[in-house]
């Protein structure tokens, strides 16, 4: 490692028409992309002042119940930036994966597709993270490379001028960077005050999410049942627990959650199942409306968006944490590699590098996820038998169903250093 | 801002009128959409060939802050300053010159702007070698295809190198795929560049380069081709060096 040097300490060079002060990134939001993007560009580069800026409440982030399917890929990054070890005793691999296409009242799911499959020897193709366990060691991570953390300030606006961006913050103080980061989600207001518009479908879908407990254990399965109203997935977590994604017409959901726990945790159970003894739900229940919105641009002079800000996608392939990790190493990468270029960080033709990497993929995804979820969540006997015919197909075609997994744990493509493990 | 960009006014004593215009020419070499997109798009090839090729040569790590501290470049017809920046980000004492004052006066406004200290003049690289100026590294990129004498040029640039320095030279061969390509297509079909920008007659081969090169006591260490690929929209290396090429020069050692 090269000497390292806290955002505090001023760039050995002099900056005089942009201030000595100037930040080189800016990122806001303090969820696992901007923490992940700030700890990489730092990691590779100790002498970028990186800062983050989060609206929430110190704190608020401790309270989030989620839970996140860690892929091959995104763990191998967090292996490199030196944050896996902190999470290691607390993610459950997934060891094995069934997808079944049932209706709920069916005695027996067939089986269709198990990803009982390994990414490489002894590699699980991924590992279930409750959020403030990720967020926790990316902030302790964050802390040991000093990039400061500004918390419970919300951006108010900002002005770009043509070697930095002021970016003025509720508490009437105001920074400059180079570069300003939107990881601020999928109902960004920077990405508003960019006038980045966006592109959304709605689904009429909401995705209930809670956590179960239940008496046996789940030896690493998770499973993945399309359901009519839409998929339901059980995802193992530490302990004989398991992270519930269950989507139902919007209305339905939201009357689900607000119901009595008893109705509810029937309601469960008749998805569930049995198999594993008794359950009752852990914590709370929460309903997100499900939709897909891609913004049209991902980069403007000065300004990038990464993760749910440029992509908000449908959590049925369980692709969001690892498409904005890959944000989160495309953009360190390409910026980093600018910088040690002598580029403009900030500069439009070299954010466009990471637009241009980052939204095929993206489109590819958002509309892959958008086309299998308009598959699934409908029970059309001749659709269910073409679906079911596929997907047995798949199973027995080795090298499809390698594609499939391989694709699940976010592995093809043109892959950013750090997602194959490497340093940028 | 506006009071950084005071103080770091070079002293010149020119009306705000021609800073208007100056400001306006700046936004457009700097704007990598705009008229001079193909040197943008450009330049990330060019840059990673000179940072890795000095880093090699002066024993610095290219991936430190600034591998070039210490380093006297010459950006010799430099244009808005395009490599300039990069070079002094990287740590070099960059001296930037080109025989437009107009060049001249974009390429400082936009340094002081983005707050980097660069040392640009309005010259010739026929005074800069009479007045017994030497420099570490001399960055001649896409000059040659435009000097009235190439054999002058580089005799000039060539006195102005230290013993151990080296030269960059950046250009396009004299071939028919250069006049499809680089001119035609770049000038006549895609507008990627003014009309006119190059002549075929003015191109460079290699070998002429190369003689030219001899002459002032320099050999190439090394050659590249530069290619471009549509579909990614990016320039890369190549071993093609029938349009777009770039050679590194070095002095041969006394006998």
């Amino acid at each position: 490692m090269p000497e390292r040097k806290t955002a505090k300490t001023a760039r050995k060079e002099p900056k005089a028409g942009v201030g000595a002060a100037c930040l080189d990134v800016l990122i806001a939001g303090a969820g696992y992309v901007g923490l992940a993007t700030a700890v990489s560009m730092r990691a590779a580069r100790p002498d970028l002042k990186v800062a983050v800026v989060d609206a929430a409440p110190a704190g608020v982030w401790q309270k989030d119940g989620r839970a996140s399917a860690i892929a091959a890929a995104a763990r191998r990054m967090l292996d490199r930036l030196g944050v896996w070890d902190d999470i290691a005793s607390e993610a459950q691999p997934i060891t094995e994966m069934i997808v079944t296409d049932s209706r709920t009242s069916d005695p027996v799911r067939p089986v269709f597709l198990t990803f009982d499959g390994e990414v490489g020897p002894d590699e699980p193709f991924a590992f279930m993270v409750q959020n403030r366990i990720l967020n926790g060691a990316l902030r302790k991570r964050a802390a040991e490379l000093g990039i400061d953390l500004i918390e419970g300030v919300a951006v108010e606006r900002f002005d770009t001028g043509p070697a930095a961006t002021t970016v003025h913050l509720a508490d009437g103080s105001s920074l400059e960077t180079r570069l300003l980061v939107a990881a601020d989600g999928v109902r960004s207001r920077l990405r508003d005050m960019a006038g980045i518009k966006t592109v959304n479908w709605e689904y009429g879908q909401s995705g209930i999410v809670c956590t179960v407990a239940h008496e046996r254990p789940h030896n690493g399965r998770a499973e993945e049942h399309f359901l009519p109203a839409g998929p339901f997935a059980t995802l193992p977590l530490k302990g004989n627990r398991s992270s519930i994604v269950w989507t139902e017409r919007t209305a339905e959901a939201e009357r689900l959650v607000k119901e009595d726990m008893f109705v509810f945790e029937t309601e469960l159970e008749r998805r569930f199942g049995l198999k594993l003894g008794e359950i009752h739900v852990e914590g709370q229940r929460r309903a997100w409306p499900l939709g897909l919105t891609l913004a049209r641009a991902f980069v403007a002079p000065r300004f990038a968006l990464a993760g749910d800000a440029a992509h908000g996608i449908h959590p049925i392939a369980g692709q969001g944490l690892n498409l904005g990790f890959k944000d989160a190493a495309a953009l360190a990468q390409t910026v980093v590699e600018a910088d040690r270029l002598g580029q403009d960080i900030g500069a439009l033709d070299v954010l466009e590098r990471y637009q241009q990497w980052r939204r095929f993929d993206t489109v590819q995804m958002g509309v892959t996820t958008d086309i299998l979820n308009r598959m699934f969540s409908n029970d059309l006997g001749p659709l269910r038998a073409v679906r079911d015919i596929g997907l047995g197909l798949v199973d027995r075609m080795p090298r499809l169903k390698d594609f499939f997994i391989r694709q699940a744990s976010g592995l093809t493509g043109p892959t950013p250093r750090l997602l194959r493990g490497e340093e940028i | 801002m506006a009071e950084a960009r005071r103080t770091n006014q070079p002293q010149t004593t020119i009306d705000a009128g021609e800073v208007e215009r100056f400001s306006a020419l700046s936004a457009e070499w700097w704007n990598p959409n705009g008229k001079f997109r193909p040197l943008h798009k450009f330049n990330p090839v060019r840059l990673a060939y000179i940072r890795d090729h000095v880093a090699a040569r002066f024993g610095r790590d290219p991936r430190a802050a600034h591998p070039f501290r210490d380093l006297r470049f010459l950006d010799i017809g430099c244009g808005g300053g395009l490599l300039c920046e990069p070079m002094a980000r990287l740590g070099a004492e960059v001296i930037g010159a080109d025989a437009s004052t107009t060049n001249i006066e974009v390429a400082r406004l936009h340094a002081a702007e983005s707050g980097v200290t660069i040392d640009y003049r309005a010259t010739t690289a026929e005074a800069l070698a009479d007045a017994g100026e030497k420099f570490d590294v001399i960055l001649n990129m896409e000059v040659v295809e435009h000097v009235a004498d190439i054999g002058l040029f580089i005799g000039k640039c060539a006195e102005m190198l230290k013993p151990d320095g080296i030269m960059f030279v950046a250009t396009i061969n004299r071939t028919l795929k250069a006049l499809g390509l680089a001119i035609i297509g770049a000038e006549y079909v895609l507008r990627w560049l003014p009309r006119g920008t190059h002549q075929f007659g003015k191109l460079v081969r290699p070998e002429e380069l190369e003689r030219a090169l001899a002459e002032a006591g320099l050999r190439v260490a090394d050659r590249t081709g530069v290619a471009y690929n549509p579909l990614a929209d990016r320039w890369h290396k190549s071993r093609d060096m029938d349009v777009n090429y770039m050679v590194l020069a070095e002095r041969v050692p006394a006998a």
